[in-house]
């Protein structure tokens, strides 16, 4: 019987809408590839990286500031040229990727967890508990993002020793990134809650008897996963964006980890002497990467809303 | 209207009293005041002096007070760093902010408006079709990204425009500005286009979006069915609802512009106060950071503000009550 | 000669899956000052028709078929800018929700002089006074002060006038009106279908209205089309196709329609409509699950169920000093006792309170005054919420919507065993699949509806499936909220026909609450009359329908669509009255 239901629920995922919209959409198709291979280069990269760009003793200065390998006087090991320590840019890039991704999808985790648990509670219990989230919402609201995470960067830079904000650095990136970006969730989910909440569905449990812990698990959570699942995509390109650009103003992750926006910082000195292409291919692996998953939340916004098309 | 406003306004304290209270935070609890003002060599009565002579033992409400009082009359004592008045520090480098905001507002406005009711009404067309697509590699870049290519092509390749600082700057008295020369003018290009590109994208994604939605409503349906040309349905009934949401988004929008600056400012090393709260956070230069702050905070009111005036003097719902009959 | 001729329309809409034929073969003649009735249930394709008619079918909708002639003229193939000279001009159209058919942010005046001045080419001067003596010849009351106001400021009702006043302005020949009485309360309906007749007869205007809705077809049309799955299949006199209709699925839609004037005993059942022809098996109590421990304590000799001075307010504004509160009295004092096995009526219009008297007394809302006792025990006065369980097994509601009564995302198997596991009304989880599987055969679904999802049903299988989950209690009360309001005509004689069914078997008590007085009089023992959140009335049915004392319940029943001349063919008829 269990397999049975698989199988059935298999059949009907085949058949539906969203699987249909996906396949008959090219640039979809293409950005979904896109992000694969990037999320899968990332994550192997000790595997699959030429060089091991953190590995000191492999540097050798005579490799300095090589362009790319199609240029005059590139070398085939660097296939996308070094850096002014002779780090291979490429083998660059597939670390900080990694970096890049893991602060990213940790920030969306750690926001959608608070968001969706504050917005859950705000819409369904409402009254003075709901007021006083939704206050706080406001007054965030009134601030960008990228204006928060720096401030709280700053904070734990004060509050924090010198020589252990390094080894915190991620954490506290993550943090502040997920920090500001909780009221849309927190927003979205108590309207969609509220809206849910008072449907009849919600109305016969209650008469059922059911309590109001069940009634949000079981019946208010998985009906308001929608909404919640295109925010976080199109989050997770802002958050890549934000750790990048915490990096490349130089209060992201830590000069001994780099994260794409830190190679593109560390390259920017270099621009006005031409050795363009340390700056220029981390921020193409970067805009790539965001663009292809920002694709994807568009496509899911659409797929998921039938009529806004 | 009177309670409308009233309300707005008291909200509008609120948040200001909440962010002076982070600020307050920030300078008492997470900078030392005593430390930054005082050499290695005060000794320990000395400092308690000090610090009851800056009431710095009073309760806690007493010193927020005085902090909000001081923060309302622009004084946010001294910068750790500068070892200058931080009110100085911030009035040197508002103009320079304050030009590159504004002129990327109106650039964003003046094209993301137009171009947002365009891809709505042209939905299928080849221009409309494209900009959308270049609006999402548009959102796709992050700021920094933009500054970089516009400094490599223009700057770095081309050779056309300056791509550090303010230029010459012109001054007033009680305003510097680079708008008068011609070094400011070409020294403004590359910083306001960099500016202005993300949330132009934004505004007009956001305008396309909430325009379609406006176009399926049953009263355009009956505009349509009355025979209307689609000039009077698109632009004066459409439009006209398009904007009473995209009022109040554009404005947040316009709000974070001035916190967008910050990386722009130091994309182009743009003399402004963003550049002085980035250089104060790796510093730990607390005065600065809860000033700026302040500041800000101050200018998200002033525009949320704006923004509900707007908002009543479209929408007729707000204005006139309901009388049913 | 013949105003507006459709021949052989046939609109199609490309979909992901082939073609989808909304409408095929269908041919209506309309003359001047003469309305025609076009009737049908839900997916009928009538409103298309109407949009192909005025050339605004949604996209990626196309007319595949056929020709629409306007004084013998063609004007199905006219380019956008031809079409769009005919729209509001010669051909008007009355939209169904006059809540969203205006501009929120122009006012009255501009919307109508706009229009005006395009169609009439009058100057701005004569559009105003046009647009004054217009609303004046809707019947809305100071036509000089209102045209300056916005929509908002009109009730529903005078938006609607506002709406006809728009579609007439430009003295249009043809009017295409779908369901324009459907979003309003049955006496504003009757003040409408009055002001669209007038307006026709005085006009010479040939005026199709489109409705699911027999009574307003037997109100104001002179002929009727009846369509079924995209088609005509009668068309004729009003009277003739009301008294003797030819074709089996008209008869079976006038069979479904519920009467003022006699009471059925069962509706008949048609196998035209979708799924269940046949009548599902009884059941037999004294075997069954559902007979099984009906173990609700000791039999008082009071009412099952008893409402004393019953009344809930609700904050209107949250001011901060009591004496700025205002409060709304949604129910106000109410009182009545169903005694155990009657089933007693609530009838009201919107905004009446019915509706939240149920929730009062299912413990969704908590009074703010009175007592309501159930076996004589006063649930008002239980705090502690588990000790209501009991009491929540015994009253179970069926709600309006069957749309959002279900969780979408749950089986049905789960949604109709979710109450049994929660009161542990059996053991284990066999034994529940069974008992699920059971029920959903008994509400005429059949056992395989418990893997579906709810998306996967029609309004009237949800229905059965909300039902199957209000008995998975055993319930002894059962609430029933305008339980086929949201339903058609057709489906909605099945529903009730499967709870008179459950009820005579399972002897429930019901509380059975419609805006719908022929409704009420099928269903109910005795009845009570609300407005504005008070009870004014309780009489037996026969009584009230008869003889009703209060002059608001006369107004209703005056109101109410009487239907003579209705086909009284195959009915299963219990007792019959003179109309009200």
């Amino acid at each position: 019987m269990p397999d049975l239901r698989l199988s059935a629920r298999l059949r009907a995922a085949a058949d539906s809408d969203l699987w249909y919209s996906f396949r008959t959409s090219p640039v979809t198709i293409v950005s979904a590839l896109t992000t694969l291979v990037l999320v899968a280069a990332a994550l192997a990269a000790p595997v699959i990286a030429p060089h091991n760009p953190f590995d000191l003793a492999s540097l050798n200065i005579m490799n300095a500031g090589l362009p790319p390998v199609w240029d005059a006087g590139g070398e085939a090991a660097f296939p996308l040229g070094t850096d002014d320590q002779g780090r291979d840019v490429l083998s660059a890039i597939l670390y900080g990727a990694r970096i890049s991704l893991l602060v990213g999808f940790a920030s969306v985790v750690f926001s959608v967890v608070l968001g969706v648990g504050l917005g859950l509670v705000s819409g369904y219990v409402g009254g003075r508990v709901d007021a006083v989230i939704m206050r706080i919402a406001d007054v965030q609201l009134s601030f960008p993002a990228i204006l928060i995470a720096l401030l709280i960067d700053g904070v734990a830079r004060g509050l924090l020793p010198h020589d252990m904000h390094g080894e915190v650095a991620l954490y506290v990136l993550v943090f502040a990134i997920g920090i500001s970006g909780w009221v849309q969730y927190a927003r979205t989910v108590r309207g969609a809650a509220m809206v849910e909440s008072r449907k009849e569905y919600v109305q016969a449990a209650r008469i059922i008897g059911i309590g109001p812990m069940t009634i949000l698990w079981r019946h208010i959570l998985p009906n308001v996963m929608g909404p919640v699942l295109v925010i976080a995509t199109i989050h997770l390109a802002i958050a890549i964006i934000t750790e990048a650009t915490l990096s490349f103003l130089g209060v992201g992750v830590p000069p001994t980890t780099p994260s794409l926006g830190t190679l593109i910082r560390i390259g920017n000195d270099y621009l006005f002497s031409g050795e363009w292409w340390i700056t220029i291919f981390p921020g193409i692996v970067l805009v790539l990467l965001v663009l292809s998953v920002n694709l994807l939340g568009d496509w899911l916004r659409d797929a998921l809303n039938p009529k806004l098309r | 209207m009177p309670t409308f406003i009233l309300k707005r306004l008291l909200q509008s304290v609120l948040v200001i009293l909440t962010v002076a209270l982070i600020a307050f935070s920030l300078f008492r609890y997470v900078g030392d005041p005593i430390n930054a003002m005082v050499g290695q060599d005060t000794t320990l009565a000395q400092r308690e002096e000090l610090k009851e002579r800056l009431g710095l033992n009073d309760p806690f409400i007493v010193q927020y007070a005085r902090f909000v009082v001081n923060a309302a009359q622009g004084e946010f004592g001294m910068s750790y760093r500068h070892r200058r008045p931080v009110s100085e520090l911030l009035a040197e480098r508002l103009p320079a902010t304050l030009e590159l905001s504004i002129v990327s507002m109106v650039l964003a406005l003046a094209l993301g408006v137009p171009m947002g009711v365009y891809t709505a009404l042209k939905r299928n067309g080849v221009l409309a079709k494209t900009f959308m697509t270049v609006s999402l590699v548009g959102v796709s870049l992050p700021t920094f990204l933009i500054g970089i290519l516009l400094i490599l092509v223009f700057g770095v390749w081309l050779r056309w425009l300056p791509t550090f600082g303010r230029g010459a700057v012109v001054d007033l008295g009680w305003w510097t500005t680079g708008l008068l020369t011609k070094s400011g003018l070409q020294a403004l290009i590359l910083p306001a286009i960099t500016l202005a590109l993300f949330q132009m994208t934004l505004i007009m994604r956001l305008v396309r979006s909430e325009m379609l939605e406006v176009l399926r409503t049953d009263f355009i349906k009956f505009a349509r069915a009355r025979g209307l040309p689609d000039r009077l349905v698109n632009f004066r009934h459409a439009l006209k609802n398009t904007l009473v949401p995209v009022i109040t988004i554009t404005g947040l929008q316009l709000g974070s512009i001035i916190a967008f600056a910050i990386i722009t400012e130091s994309v182009f090393q743009w003399p402004g106060m963003g550049l002085l709260f980035i250089q104060a956070i790796s510093t730990v230069d607390i005065p600065v950071m809860a000033a700026y702050l302040c500041l800000i905070a101050f200018f998200f009111v002033i525009i949320n503000l704006v923004v509900d005036l707007l908002y009543f003097a479209v929408d007729p719902r707000l204005r006139v009550g309901r009388a049913l009959g | 000669m013949s105003l507006l001729d459709v021949k052989d329309l046939r609109v199609e809409f490309p979909a992901r899956r082939g073609l989808f034929v909304a409408v095929d073969g269908v041919t209506l003649t309309v003359r001047p000052g003469e309305i025609l009735g076009v009737v049908g249930e839900s997916g009928a394709g009538k409103s298309t028709i109407g949009n192909a008619v005025i050339g605004l079918l949604e996209p990626p909708g196309r007319i595949g078929a056929g020709e629409i002639r306007l004084e013998g003229r063609r004007i199905d193939d006219l380019d956008e800018a031809a079409k769009r000279r005919i729209r509001g001009r010669r051909i008007g159209m009355i939209f169904q929700d006059p809540l969203t058919s205006l501009d929120p942010l122009q006012t009255i005046e501009s919307q109508l002089v706009e229009t005006i001045r395009l169609h009439l080419g009058l100057d701005g001067a004569a559009a105003r006074a046009r647009a004054v003596d217009l609303l004046r010849q809707v019947g809305i009351p100071d036509p000089e002060l209102r045209v300056k106001q916005y929509p908002h400021q009109f009730s529903g009702g005078m938006r609607q006038r506002v709406v006809i006043a728009l579609a007439l302005c430009a003295e249009p020949e043809v009017v295409v009106a779908d369901e324009p009485t459907t979003a309003l309360d049955v006496s504003i309906q009757a003040q409408i279908l009055d002001l669209l007749k007038a307006l026709c007869r005085d006009r010479k205007v040939g005026m199709i209205v489109i409705t699911h809705d027999m009574g307003v077809i037997a109100e104001i049309t002179d002929r009727v089309a009846v369509m079924y799955r995209g088609r005509v299949v009668e068309e004729g006199p009003t009277a003739k196709i009301l008294g003797d209709p030819d074709h089996a699925y008209t008869r079976a839609l006038i069979g479904a329609v519920p009467r003022p004037d006699v009471r059925l005993h069962r509706f008949p059942y048609v196998d035209y409509i979708e799924g269940i022809a046949t009548k599902p098996p009884a059941i037999d109590l004294r075997g069954h699950w559902l007979g099984k421990a009906r173990d609700f304590g000791a039999k008082t000799d009071g009412p099952l169920l008893a409402v004393e001075g019953l009344g809930i307010r609700f904050p209107m504004n949250n001011a901060w000093l009591e004496r700025n509160r205002r409060y709304l009295d949604a129910v106000k004092d109410v009182s009545f006792a169903i005694a155990e096995g009657e089933t007693f009526g609530l009838v009201g219009e919107s905004g009446s309170g019915k509706s939240t008297v149920a929730r009062l007394i299912t413990g969704l809302y908590r009074p703010t005054a009175g007592r309501v006792s159930f076996n004589g025990t006063d649930l008002t006065a239980i705090t502690r919420d588990r000790d209501l369980n009991p009491f929540r097994r015994q009253i179970q509601m069926i709600f309006q919507d069957p749309f959002s009564s279900l969780n979408p995302r749950m089986r049905v198997l789960d949604i109709v065993a979710e109450p049994i596991r929660f009161h542990r009304l059996a053991s284990g989880r066999d034994e529940v699949e069974r008992i699920v599987r059971d029920l959903l055969d008994h509400v005429g679904l059949g056992a395989k509806a418990a893997e579906k999802f709810p998306h996967e049903f029609s309004g009237g299988q949800r229905q059965r499936i909300c039902i199957a989950r209000a008995l998975a209690t055993r319930p002894r009360f059962l609430v029933c909220d305008e339980p086929t309001s949201a339903l058609d005509v057709s489906i909605q004689a099945q529903i009730l026909n499967l709870l008179k069914d459950l009820q005579e078997e399972l002897r429930l008590t019901m509380l059975f609450i419609s805006h719908d007085l022929p409704v009420i009089r099928q269903m109910c023992d005795r009845v009570g009359v609300m407005r504005h959140g008070r009870l004014l009335e309780v009489a037996a049915t026969e009584d009230l329908f008869e003889r009703p004392q209060h002059p608001y319940t006369q107004e209703l029943l005056r109101l109410m669509p009487h239907f003579e001349g209705l086909s009284h063919d195959n009915l299963d008829v219990e007792a019959v009255g003179g109309a009200g």
